[in-house]
C-alpha cells in the first residue's frame, strides 16, 4: 500500500475542503447548539453533500455509488472535521450503509442503500445498550420469532445519529449468553413502527445521539440468524476509521489555531510561541499528528485492501487509540495555550474539545483498543 | 512470479549458499557485524570473508549506483533483502559511518574525483570512518566549533580538539568540521574536509561509557595535514553540507527503532501466559501493547514519508521528527525490555544470566545516549518549532 494520495484522491480532498469551509465552518455547529436542535445538523447542506456523491463513496457503482473506499471515505470525514460539520456521513453513509450493502438483500439495499446514495432516507445503527465498555457482543437486547416475523426487545443507547432517523439496524440476540460473540443478529427497525420509541439524548457536543427503546417491535431480519457479529465488527472497524478520519481534521485545525495564537499573542514583551516551554509542547504535537496521519492512511487502505482479520483489528485499534490520545492531548493543550480565552463560550476551541470527548468514547478509547490490539496479536 | 519475488528467492538460495555458519543465528551480536577498515581485528574471522561476499554482490549498499559498488537496488528490493538476512538472523555485511553518513553526503555533495577515490572504498570496507563534530565547547552549539584549518598551498593545516568521536581509536579517516574564518556569521566559516587518520598530527584517547564500553574518544589535532581536494563542497561553506549529513545521522539513529527482539514473545517468556493466551502481567501486557503500537505508527510515518520522497518531495526538516521519536521510542522500548526481564536484566557480568540477559543490561545503557547523539531531543524539538512550526524567537 502507498502512503500518498493520488491525484484523484489529491482533489476528492481539496473539493471536500472546500465545501466544508463555504458552509461556516464551526459557526454553524454553534448555531444548532444554540437553536437546541435535535436533529443535530443541516438537512440542506446534507443534501448538497449527496448531490456531491458522497452518500455514495464506498458503494458500487451498480447501486448508484461511487465505487470508492475508505481511504476516499476519510478524506471526506477529515474535511468535516476540521469544521466541524455536524452531517450523519459517518453513522449512514459509512457505518449503516456498509452493513445493508454487506449483508442486505436485493429488496433491501433498494429500499435503504439506494434512498441512502439519493439522500432520501438515513439509517443509523444501533449496535450498543448501556455500561458494556464498548464490547459490541455485550448484547441483551432479544430478537424472538412470532408468526413468521421478528419481535425485539430491549434498550439500546447512544445510538449516533439515531433521532429522527427513517430507521434503524438494531443489533439483537438471537441465541447464546449476554456476552457470547455468537448469536448476535441485526434487524432494520422502521422508524414509527409500533413498540419503537427513539428519544434524543443531549450530549456535550450538542449532536444527534439518542435512546431506542424496543418493546416488541417489528424487525426484519439483516443477513442470517446469529451471524451477525462479525459483519457489526468489520463494519465498526470501517466506521471507526472514518471517525479517526474527523478526529484527524479536528486536531489539525485546533493545532493551526493554536500555533496562529502562540504567534500572535504577545506577554512579557514578547510573542508568546517565543517560550520554550511551549515550543517543545508544539513540537511534540505536531509529532503526534504526523503519526496520526500515518496511521489513518494505514488503517483506510488495510481495510480497502481486505486481507486478514487479525491485521486488519490491529491497523484499526492502533489508529483509533492514538487519534483519540491525540485529539485529547491536542484540544486540552490548545485551550491551555489560549489562556482564559480559551475557556469562553464565546471561543473556538471549547467546541473542539467537546467533540473530542465525544470521539474518544466512541468505539472504544485507547484503552480498550490496546486490548484489542494485544489479542489481535496474540498476546 | 514477481521481479521482486524472483529476487527474494534468488537473494535467499544465494544467501543461504554462501553465509558462513559461524555468523548464522548471530545478528543481535554486534560482534559479528564486519566493519571493515585497514585492521578489523575481528573476532569472528569470518567477518572478513562476509564482508567480501556480499560486497562483491553489492549488498552492502544495495541501493547505491553499481559504479562505486553499490547494488543498484530499489527500495523494495533492499528491504527484501534486509528480510531475508533477519530470517536467516544474519548480521549485514557491513557497518558505519562510511555507509550511513559520509557516504550519502558525498553522493550528493561529491564531486566526481571524490565520489571515485572514496565510495567504492567505502562500499568495500576497505576504510573506517569517524565523525569529528563536537568540541569540548561546542555541543548543541555545533555552529561555534573552533579546530582551526589553515591554508597551506594545496593542504590544510589542522589544529584543535574533537570530543565524543565515535570509533576514532578504530577508523583510519574522519570527516571533520573546521573553522576557516573567524569574522561574520559563525555558520559562514566552517569548511567540511576528510583527513586521514593515520599520521602523527592526530591523537586519539578513549573515553569510558556508562555501559562500560568505550566507544568514543577525545581526539586531538595538532599541525595535522589534508588536502585541499578532500574539502567537501566549498570552503567556507561547510555548514551546508554538515546539515546534509546530519539529515542522514538523524535518519540512521531514529530509524534503530526497528524491532529486533518480539516484545510479546519475551513479554510471554518471563511473564507467562494466562489460559485464554494473554500475557499473565496485565500492566506490562498494556505497556508492550502501548510499544508495538506507537512502534507501528511510526513505521507507517517512515513509509509515508519514503512514499512522499519517492513520489518527488524534498527531504527537509522533518528528519528531526524522525531522529526525536525513534530514539525516544528505542529508549523506551529497552527500559520496557527491563522491566519485562526484572531482576534478570540487572547483570553486568558472570553466572546467573543468559548472555541475552547481559547484552540487553549494556544495550539499555547505550541506550541512552540516543536522545543525546546526532543532536539532543531538546536540539530536535528546537528545530522542529521553528524550522518546521515556523514559531518566533
Ligand atoms: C553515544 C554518543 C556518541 C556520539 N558520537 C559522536 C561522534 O561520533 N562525533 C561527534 O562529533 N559527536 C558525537 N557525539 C556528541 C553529540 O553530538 C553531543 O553530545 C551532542 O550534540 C550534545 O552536545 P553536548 O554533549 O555538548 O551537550 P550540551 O550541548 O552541553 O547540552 C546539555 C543539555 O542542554 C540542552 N540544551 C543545549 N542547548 C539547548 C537549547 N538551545 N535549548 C534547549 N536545551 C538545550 C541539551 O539538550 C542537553 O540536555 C556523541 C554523543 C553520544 C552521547
Amino acid at each position: 500500500m502507498k502512503l500518498i494520495l493520488d491525484p484523484a484522491q489529491a482533489m476528492l480532498a481539496k473539493t471536500a475542503s472546500d465545501f466544508a469551509n463555504k458552509h461556516d465552518p464551526v459557526d454553524r455547529q454553534r448555531q444548532l447548539r444554540n437553536d437546541k436542535s435535535e436533529l443535530g445538523y443541516s438537512p440542506a447542506v446534507w443534501s448538497e453533500m449527496a448531490d456531491l456523491g458522497w452518500t455514495g463513496i464506498p458503494f458500487a457503482e451498480d447501486l448508484g455509488g461511487l465505487g470508492m473506499g475508505m481511504a476516499e471515505a476519510v478524506l471526506i470525514s477529515e474535511s468535516m472535521g476540521e469544521a466541524l460539520a455536524p452531517e450523519p456521513f459517518i453513522s449512514a453513509v459509512i457505518f449503516a450503509g456498509s452493513l445493508i450493502e454487506a449483508l442486505g438483500t436485493t429488496e433491501q439495499k433498494q429500499a435503504w442503500l439506494q434512498p441512502t446514495i439519493e439522500g432520501q432516507k438515513r439509517l443509523a445503527v444501533a449496535h450498543q445498550e448501556q455500561a458494556t465498555r464498548f464490547d459490541p457482543a455485550h448484547c441483551t437486547t432479544t430478537a424472538e420469532q412470532v408468526d413468521g416475523g421478528w419481535r425485539l426487545t430491549g434498550t439500546k443507547a447512544h445510538v449516533i445519529d439515531g433521532y429522527d432517523a427513517n430507521g434503524w439496524v438494531v443489533a439483537a440476540r438471537t441465541s447464546g449468553g449476554d456476552r457470547d460473540e455468537d448469536g448476535i443478529s441485526l434487524f432494520i427497525v422502521a422508524a414509527g413502527a409500533n413498540g419503537a420509541t427513539c428519544t434524543h439524548q443531549a450530549r456535550v457536543d450538542s449532536r444527534n445521539a439518542s435512546t431506542l427503546v424496543l418493546a416488541g417491535a417489528p424487525g426484519e431480519l439483516l443477513g442470517g440468524v446469529d451471524g451477525g457479529g462479525p459483519a457489526l465488527s468489520e463494519a465498526i472497524d470501517r466506521a471507526t476509521v472514518a471517525l479517526c478520519g474527523e478526529m484527524l481534521g479536528m486536531v489539525r485545525e485546533a493545532f493551526e489555531r493554536t500555533i496562529e495564537y502562540l504567534k500572535t499573542r504577545e506577554q512579557f514583551g514578547a510573542k508568546i510561541g517565543t517560550f520554550q516551554a511551549l515550543q517543545h509542547r508544539a513540537a511534540e504535537m505536531f509529532v503526534e499528528i504526523e503519526l496520526c496521519k500515518s496511521v489513518v492512511m494505514g488503517a483506510a487502505r488495510t481495510l480497502d485492501e481486505d486481507g486478514d482479520v487479525s491485521n486488519r483489528i490491529a491497523q484499526v485499534a492502533n489508529a483509533k487509540a492514538r487519534c483519540s490520545d491525540t485529539v485529547i492531548l491536542v484540544t486540552n493543550e490548545a485551550l491551555q495555550m489560549h489562556g482564559g480565552v480559551g475557556m469562553t463560550d464565546e471561543y473556538d476551541i471549547g467546541l473542539f474539545m467537546k467533540r473530542a470527548r465525544v470521539c474518544e468514547l466512541t468505539f472504544g478509547d485507547a484503552s480498550y483498543q490496546r486490548n484489542r490490539f494485544a489479542k489481535a496479536q496474540g498476546f | 512470479m514477481s521481479d521482486l519475488e524472483t529476487f527474494r528467492s534468488e537473494t535467499r538460495s544465494w544467501l543461504e549458499a554462501n553465509a558462513p555458519d559461524a555468523l548464522r543465528g548471530k545478528r543481535n551480536d554486534p560482534e559479528a557485524v564486519p566493519w571493515g577498515g585497514r585492521n578489523p581485528n575481528y573476532k569472528y574471522p569470518e567477518c572478513a570473508d562476509w564482508l567480501d561476499l556480499m560486497a562483491a554482490k553489492g549488498f552492502t549498499a544495495p541501493t547505491w549506483p553499481t559504479e562505486y559498488g553499490g547494488g543498484g537496488l530499489s527500495r523494495e528490493e533492499a528491504s527484501v533483502l534486509d528480510q531475508e538476512l533477519m530470517d536467516l538472523e544474519l548480521p549485514p555485511g557491513l557497518t558505519g559511518f562510511g555507509l550511513s553518513m559520509i557516504g550519502p553526503t558525498l553522493l550528493q555533495y561529491g564531486t566526481d574525483q571524490q565520489k571515485q577515490e572514496h565510495l567504492p572504498n567505502i562500499t568495500g570496507g576497505k576504510i573506517r570512518w569517524c565523525q569529528g563534530y563536537s568540541e569540548p565547547n561546542a555541543g548543541s552549539d555545533l555552529a561555534s566549533l573552533a579546530s582551526a584549518a589553515v591554508r597551506d598551498g594545496d593542504e590544510f593545516v589542522i589544529n584543535g580538539q574533537k570530543i565524543w568521536t565515535s570509533g576514532a581509536d578504530h577508523a583510519d579517516c574522519i570527516f571533520m568540521l573546521t573553522r576557516t574564518e573567524t569574522s561574520g556569521k559563525k555558520q559562514a566559516g566552517i569548511t567540511f574536509i576528510l583527513v586521514d587518520m593515520d599520521q602523527d598530527g592526530v591523537e586519539v584517547r578513549p573515553i569510558l561509557l556508562v555501559s562500560g564500553a568505550s566507544p568514543f574518544c577525545e581526539t586531538f589535532f595538532r599541525n595535522a595535514r589534508a588536502k585541499v581536494s578532500n574539502v567537501i563542497g566549498e570552503i567556507n561553506g561547510g555548514w551546508t553540507v554538515a546539515k546534509a549529513l546530519l539529515t542522514f545521522e538523524r535518519n540512521m539513529i531514529g530509524g534503530m527503532a526497528a524491532a529486533r527482539t518480539s516484545l510479546p514473545d519475551l513479554g510471554a517468556e518471563y511473564l507467562g501466559r494466562n489460559d485464554d493466551g494473554s500475557l499473565a502481567d496485565p500492566i506490562l501486557r498494556d505497556e508492550i501493547a502501548q510499544m508495538e503500537m506507537d512502534a507501528l505508527s511510526f513505521g507507517l510515518t517512515v513509509q509515508r514519508n519514503a512514499d512522499a520522497v519517492k513520489s518527488g518531495k524534498q527531504p527537509g526538516p522533518e528528519s528531526s521528527m524522525f531522529k526525536y521519536y525513534g530514539t525516544e521510542l528505542n529508549m523506551r522500548r529497552e527500559q520496557l525490555m527491563l522491566s519485562i526481564r526484572e531482576q534478570q536484566g540487572l547483570g553486568w557480568e558472570g553466572d546467573g544470566y543468559s548472555t541475552d540477559e547481559l547484552v540487553q543490561t549494556r544495550a539499555w545503557l547505550r541506550s541512552r545516549g540516543n536522545s543525546i547523539e546526532g543532536g539532543t531531543s531538546e536540539v530536535q524539538l528546537n528545530i522542529i518549532s521553528k524550522r518546521v512550526l515556523g514559531l518566533p524567537g
